[in-house]
């Protein structure tokens, strides 16, 4: 790089150069909370993954989760559950999305509260609200009996059926948002036009709505999922011990074996999956459109 | 795609009002077989919503719209036939240009080797051969207007319409494409349907001119005449830059302040009536006289150089102020100079009393 030669070049290259350092300073207090209590404890617990019992380095976390079928059982089941949970918050939600999309603005954006107020209430409070409500002498199960809709209580919770509900309950919004963004982003007179081309409703849809709507499905989806994979509180509680996720098994290893290092290799095993599959994902879809969950 | 095919449309009594606001007002407007009519008018003015409504966007309160003799007000969008271009273009950006043609033509069952065909025979048509493999964001905003233009007649509609589609180009561009797309009708022969409310588009294409304000149709007719003889004041002030001098008929008799004035066409009764007076079509006269000229004395209040034009603003006698516009290269008239304007006897027009208060 030559600098260009000429009068006050240097001052003025030295005036850019102080305006770029005070915009990044700004970055300071929150760059050194991550570091502190994220980059510095993750990077202590990967190192922690890598140590035996005696302190010596050592593969055998990692070689236990090979061994034991217990662990993969732990991923297989982290993986199916985030999958249905994505399966079904698609098909509530798309729909849902497009509904609001479709409505004027001010009607939208009441409804899109009600979409909302999940995401305001503790993911605590909700889970254990889905508890009394799906137990056997819960509300659901009173009254469906009530109503002579089943005989005997069904078992909605203390199981798989618990945990997607709850997880379901909480994650959608997550899929809702972004697709009902990228819906908003799609130029009616996009319709108009295949209309105009020849195109019934349903072409119109099949061949230009969802295609255009795809990206922020896709980034609901992905959003939905990954967080999924790092559910704690809602299959522990609403899966009644018999639900088994990577971080459950992580709380477990922790809490009665306290062992560290067996914990830390499943983190780091988890966000090492985590990681491949973002990267899959962005090779399908630019990232920059997923996250801007822009649809045109 | 030959002119037989294209049909006239017959609007009659069409009818919209949103709330108490009346977008249209029992418009009746007949489109000939294979004609360029243009909707020209103030935004607001219904003219859009019109268009709209031959399309099928737009569900009117009552009235009647034929394509040929079939009655289509009731018929939805996608079985109606027509082509459209759009403002913003609206082509699909998630399909490359090809497949934005082929569109209506997969949707109508053509066969592939067919499609591929007409598509690039469209494409041609538009002077943009071999783009087929193009992506909507690599065009400029010209060739996407020939894109869409492309797209809305691959599928050999009898009906065309056009909503502003060349607003959104700059001057130069624009103006090529109006020549452009007008001998692109000359070709295909489809009745086309064309809204803007650039009225020097409107001149430059169109065989007839819709002039529309407030939900009505306030003159139809051929560029020569909405510019020349306007029917009413809206549509001369629309159109063209314009003054209105009252003048006195007596008896047959023309007078502006005394002063008489030979007309282009007689008007049917006595009384005060709107002279009209455009700046091109006035002269400075230097000495004599030509024949068939109405003279009137004038005191020069301000010239302009424009470049192509010099703009002499004068006050006439009674104060009425009129600009004249003539040829840059003339002697700059000074300001407080008095001078001799002229107008023909053939372009001294004034507007139909009755509708000179319009």
């Amino acid at each position: 790089m030559s600098h260009p030669v000429g009068p006050n070049a240097e001052g003025l290259r030295r005036d850019a150069l102080i305006e770029r350092l005070a915009l990044f300073s700004l970055t300071g207090p929150a760059l050194l909370l991550v570091t502190v209590t994220m980059l510095l404890p993750v990077g202590w617990l990967f190192w922690l993954s890598f140590l035996n019992d005696a302190g010596a380095f050592s593969l055998e976390h990692y070689h236990r989760m090979l061994v034991q079928p217990s662990y993969g059982r732990a991923f297989r089941m982290t993986f199916e559950i985030s999958f249905i949970t994505t399966a079904i918050c698609i098909v509530l939600g798309y729909p849902l999305a497009y509904v609001l999309s479709q409505l004027p603005r001010r009607a939208a954006n009441i409804c899109m509260i009600a979409v909302m107020l999940p995401f305001w209430t503790s993911l605590l409070v909700r889970t254990y609200a889905w508890l009394v409500l799906l137990q056997r002498q819960g509300v659901i199960n009173s009254w469906g009996m009530k109503l002579g809709l089943w005989d005997t209580p069904l078992a909605l919770v203390h199981n798989l059926n618990g945990t997607l509900i709850g997880m379901v309950h909480i994650m959608l919004p997550f899929l809702v948002l972004p697709v009902y963004a990228s819906m908003r982003a799609i130029d009616k007179d996009y319709l108009k036009a295949a209309a105009n081309l020849g195109a019934s409703p349903t072409r119109a849809f099949w061949l230009v709505f969802l295609p255009l709507s795809l990206p922020g499905l896709l980034a609901g989806s992905l959003m939905v999922f990954i967080l999924c994979l790092g559910f704690y509180v809602t299959p522990a509680v609403l899966g009644g011990g018999k639900i088994t996720m990577v971080a459950n098994r992580i709380a477990t290893d922790i809490e009665l074996f306290f062992n560290w290092g067996a914990a830390s290799s499943l983190g780091v095993v988890l966000f090492i999956l985590t990681g491949i599959i973002l990267y899959v994902a962005s090779r399908i879809v630019r990232l920059d459109r997923l996250l801007g969950g822009g649809g045109a | 795609m030959a002119r037989d095919a294209a049909l006239p449309i017959t609007v009659r009594q069409l009818t919209k009002s949103y709330g108490t606001l009346r977008v249209l007002d029992a418009v009746d407007v007949d489109v000939q077989r294979g004609e360029f009519l243009t909707l020209l008018g103030p935004s607001g003015s219904g003219k859009t919503t019109l268009l709209m409504m031959l399309a099928g966007f737009v569900r009117p309160d009552c009235g009647s719209i034929r394509f040929g003799d079939r009655e289509v007000i009731r018929l939805e969008p996608h079985k109606r036939d027509v082509g459209m271009v759009f403002q913003n273009y609206a082509l699909f950006p998630h399909m490359d240009v090809a497949a934005n043609i082929a569109f209506p033509l997969k949707l109508r069952g053509v066969s592939k080797a067919e499609t591929a065909q007409r598509v690039e025979q469209a494409l041609e048509l538009v002077k943009l051969g071999g783009y087929g493999a193009r992506r909507i964001d690599q065009l400029s905003g010209g060739q996407r207007q020939r894109i869409a233009l492309a797209r809305a007649i691959v599928f050999e509609p009898r009906i065309l319409l056009m909503d502003e589609p060349l607003s959104a180009l700059d001057k130069q561009l624009r103006e090529h494409m109006q020549i452009e797309l007008r001998q692109l009708h000359e070709r295909l022969g489809m009745t086309t349907v064309y809204v803007t409310h650039d009225q020097r588009e409107a001149l430059t294409m169109s065989d007839r001119i819709a002039v529309i304000d407030q939900g009505r149709i306030r003159q139809i007719d051929t560029p020569k005449v909405i510019y020349e003889r306007p029917s009413n004041r809206f549509v001369a002030e629309f159109i063209g830059e314009s003054t209105f001098v009252t003048v006195d008929v007596r008896a047959g008799e023309c007078t502006f302040q005394g002063i008489p004035l030979a007309l282009a066409s007689q008007p049917a009764r006595d009384g005060s009536h709107h002279l009209m007076i455009r700046p091109e079509r006035l002269t400075i006269l230097e000495d004599a006289t030509p024949a068939g000229v109405n003279v009137l004395p004038a005191t020069v209040t301000a010239a302009i150089y424009q470049g192509d034009s010099v703009l002499v603003q004068a006050s006439l006698p009674g104060g009425t102020m009129v600009s004249v516009r003539t040829i840059a290269s003339g002697r700059m008239p000074s300001i407080g100079e008095h001078l001799r304007v002229g107008l023909k006897a053939s372009e001294t027009y004034l507007l139909p009393a009755d509708e000179s208060a319009a």
